[in-house]
């Protein structure tokens, strides 16, 4: 009965076509959408901007040279690279990741496993929070008082504060990444009569780990760039430092020193090293995204 | 089959009164059950009335979930599962599960069975071990020339059995199946059951199911559980256990024959 009524419907009462829908829905809606079309613009296009000027003045000035010499031209010369700002800025990512992975995983660790919903694992989180929203020039800021002012500047007091500055991101990307294993698998794993630490060490990190290795490497690439942390506690070197408890060379602070100083062979030096900087952080973006990639299949 | 005379059966779980609270939340009350060694025993009953519940307390997983508290009495074999000396991680090993949604470890077929001995430190040939819980669990002719690949690439219905022979390694006496099929296609959740009742031989089962027929099929005993408002709280309740036949044919409450003829609701 209802079906008859609803055949004849369809014969003579339904348009379906394009005049259907009142003009000013029609017209709203591409105004929306080229509206939000021209937003992306305005986003893209600085950025696109910022790479293209990187890219065109760094190139100019980027020579095998630029690499292998280990030492900044000095006043009025030209001769000179940041062979040894390169390794300076490897060591100190290198210190900073050497403190802040064991303890950001093992923090996370417990925040997803064992805390979880406890008084010390909300104090956690809370501070973790407020970590990340304290500028980066405080974390260089703190080395400074608790290692520079008894021992100098030296790589190992910007290691610390890069390590203090990826310490939230890394706790943050990995607890996020543990939430992200089935709760099933824990009690699967539990229900075979292994214990709650087997099951963390033997099936939820493995299970996490690409994506903890993503998070990882995305706290690293952020602290590539940082110059504020390390002006105050690895310095600056003119010349090649292999010394962790010396100041040191990074290609942030160069590129800082160097694009305010009156001399065009370092400023093309900077151009360079923001170039170098930009390849650097991209190819770790790439790196994260191809070890998920890799381990999903 | 049925040559278990009554005064032969031993009964692998007792419990006596159990109630189990989610903070000061009732769940189930009122659970009576003689769980018979070497038979299937489903539990039935509509959403939320607490068969899941139940079945969660025999292996103590319900430790797991903050809050749970369980009163009343509960024996393993005679002994208390819930006194004070008793070790949850020894309990979990002698009582395996299997779970509603396949969930193999992101490891190889070998590893997802190896797993159990290795963690238990059980002295034994893992290769031997592998095969015949493979085998038992009917699905070493399907896998057995691709045990390095991961248990994740299986098809849902040989993920499920992968988890019951995974189960099956450690070497329990009773396995505990929550809704083992409700995933499953048709073909799959056949051999599931035709596999529970080889396993029937050498191991006591419970099993947790939406699905009448299945229930009706497989146990030998059936529990019909239901739930009733209490405030604004839902408690379950155990409403009667008996041989699955008299469940189903011949109940004595009118709640069990309303549900079991699909009346419910």
């Amino acid at each position: 009965m209802s079906m008859s009524s609803s055949a004849q419907l369809a014969s003579q009462d339904i348009d379906i076509s394009t005049g259907a829908i009142s003009p000013i829905r029609n017209y709203s809606g591409k105004i929306l959408t080229l509206l939000s079309g021209v937003f992306v613009a305005a986003i893209i296009i600085p950025l696109i901007w910022v790479l293209w000027d990187v890219i065109g003045e760094g190139v100019k000035q980027l020579s095998w040279q630029t690499f292998t010499e280990t030492r900044y031209p000095a006043p009025g010369l030209t001769e000179g690279g940041f062979g040894h700002a390169i390794v300076g800025s490897l060591m100190v990512l290198a210190t900073g990741a050497a403190l802040s992975f064991p303890f950001g995983i093992l923090a996370a660790v417990y925040l997803s496993e064992f805390g979880r919903g406890t008084r010390l694992a909300y104090l956690v989180k809370f501070s973790c929070n407020v970590l990340t929203g304290v500028p980066a020039i405080l974390c260089g800021l703190f080395a400074y008082a608790v290692v520079v002012r008894g021992s100098g500047f030296s790589a190992f007091s910007g290691g610390i504060a890069l390590g203090v500055l990826m310490l939230p991101i890394v706790i943050r990307s990995t607890e996020e990444a543990l939430l992200l294993v089935s709760p099933d698998m824990r009690l699967a794993s539990i229900g075979l009569g292994s214990t709650r630490f087997q099951t963390t060490m033997r099936i939820v990190l493995p299970a996490a780990a690409p994506a903890i290795v993503t998070g990882l490497i995305l706290a690293l690439a952020r602290a590539t760039g940082e110059a504020a942390p390390l002006l105050f506690t690895s310095f600056n070197n003119n010349f090649w430092s292999t010394n962790l408890f010396g100041p040191v060379a990074t290609l942030p602070v160069m590129i800082y020193v160097f694009s305010k100083i009156p001399f065009e062979a370092q400023r093309q030096l900077a151009w360079a090293g923001a170039l170098v900087l930009l390849a650097l952080v991209l190819a770790a973006s790439v790196l994260s995204r191809y070890v998920v990639h890799k381990t999903k299949k | 089959m049925q040559t278990k005379s009554p005064n032969q059966t031993s009964y692998v779980f007792k419990t006596e009164n159990l109630n189990v609270y989610y903070g000061s939340n009732l769940a189930v009350k009122n659970v009576n059950l003689d769980i018979p060694a070497r038979q299937i025993t489903a539990f039935i009953g509509p959403s939320g009335c607490g068969k899941s519940t139940v079945l969660r307390c025999f292996n103590r997983t319900n430790d797991l979930i903050p809050g749970a508290r369980v009163e009343g009495k509960l024996t393993y074999h005679g002994k208390d599962l819930y006194a004070e000396n008793v070790d949850p991680v020894s309990v979990r090993r002698r009582i395996g599960m299997v779970f509603q949604k396949p969930n193999p470890f992101p490891k190889t077929i070998y590893d997802n069975i190896a797993y159990g001995p290795r963690v238990l430190g059980m002295k034994v040939d893992l290769d031997e071990v592998v095969e015949t819980s493979l085998k038992r669990a009917a699905l070493w002719d399907e896998v057995k020339d691709k045990l390095k690949e991961s248990g994740q690439s299986l098809s849902g219905g040989q993920q499920q059995r992968l988890c019951i022979a995974r189960a099956l390694a450690v070497k329990p006496d009773v396995i505990l199946m929550d809704e083992p099929c409700s995933a499953l296609d048709p073909i799959s959740t056949r051999r599931i059951e035709e596999l529970m009742k080889e396993l029937e031989e050498e191991y006591t089962i419970i099993i947790v199911t939406h699905n009448m027929q299945q229930a009706s099929r497989v146990s030998d005993m059936t529990a019909f559980f239901s739930v009733e408002l209490v405030g604004s709280n839902r408690v379950g309740e155990l409403m009667e256990f008996d041989k699955t036949e008299v469940i189903f044919n011949n109940p004595v409450k009118e709640a069990t024959k309303d549900y079991v003829e699909g009346r419910f609701g």
